[in-house]
């Protein structure tokens, strides 16, 4: 399979394929050869993302896109929105409901996963609008875990 | 430590994908899969009472090598099939999680990270 880029779409409070787009996007990679390191960190950066999409927003997009030496990963939902992103960004803070936490998330992990496991990240959000992030993983030397 | 022998330790079940032979040297054990996400390493085994779909990918997105259900708990049937689907070993045993590490730690295993670095977090 010769992929270098793809689209997939999100609806909100569907969790039970929250980590399906993950699965996806790691076997298409896996099957072009990229390094395993790179592999896993699109894979955890992108179920992070469909776990907040479906736990936050009404519906959003994943896409991602292969360069020469990078993949970057654009997520934008829309939704409820983030009002504090600082808080947000810290290990531990969460406005998760009963339902996420009983799928394992919704511990206050997710945004800083996302941080942790890219060479580069942005994130803006408008309350009642919603979030878009970009998140680029280098393909060689990057740093993070 | 094989995975036979970690099934004999641990008294368990296998409950999907008998690897017999699967050498393993590490452990994470964790019921919140956004710390599995955030730590655990490839390779290592996944002890969890919390087993969903999610779960599962979890481990397929970490590369890890296996899932140990601890507290007897009963794998749903929709979780089964995408341990299945991924090919990722599935086991289970009645000791909880804490006995469950611990009688694995006496015998060699040791965890996949010792600590978090506050530093790094």
């Amino acid at each position: 399979m010769n992929v270098e880029s793809e689209h997939f779409s999100v609806t909100g409070g569907d969790f039970a394929r929250a980590g399906a787009i993950s699965i996806r996007v790691k076997k298409a990679l896996s099957n072009l050869g990229l390094p395993r390191c790179v592999i896993r960190k699109v894979a955890v950066v992108v179920f992070e993302a469909e776990a907040n999409i479906i736990s936050y927003a009404t519906e959003g997009e994943i896409n991602y896109i292969i360069s020469d030496d990078h993949i970057e990963i654009h997520i934008d939902d829309r939704g409820q929105g983030i009002p504090d992103l600082s808080m947000a960004l810290r290990e531990g803070y969460s406005t998760a409901d009963e339902v996420v936490r009983g799928m394992g998330f919704g511990a206050g992990m997710g945004l800083p996963n996302m941080r942790r496991y890219s060479d580069e990240f942005q994130i803006e959000s408008k309350v009642d609008q919603g979030t878009s992030i970009r998140s680029i993983i280098y393909l060689h030397g990057g740093e993070n875990e | 430590m094989k995975l036979s022998e970690i099934g004999a330790l641990l008294q368990a079940e296998v409950v999907i994908g008998c690897q017999d032979d699967l050498e393993i040297k590490t452990a994470f054990a964790v019921d919140l899969m956004s710390d599995a996400l955030a730590y655990a390493k490839p390779g290592c085994i996944l002890l969890t009472g919390l087993i969903t779909p999610q779960t599962v990918r979890t481990a397929y997105a970490l590369d890890l090598a296996a899932i140990m259900v601890c507290r007897g708990k009963v794998a749903p049937d929709d979780a089964v099939k995408v341990a299945e689907e991924l090919d990722i070993p599935m086991m289970r045993t009645s000791y909880i999680m804490f006995e469950a590490c611990g009688r694995l730690y006496q015998a060699g295993m040791v965890g996949c990270i010792e600590a978090v670095n506050r530093c790094e977090r």
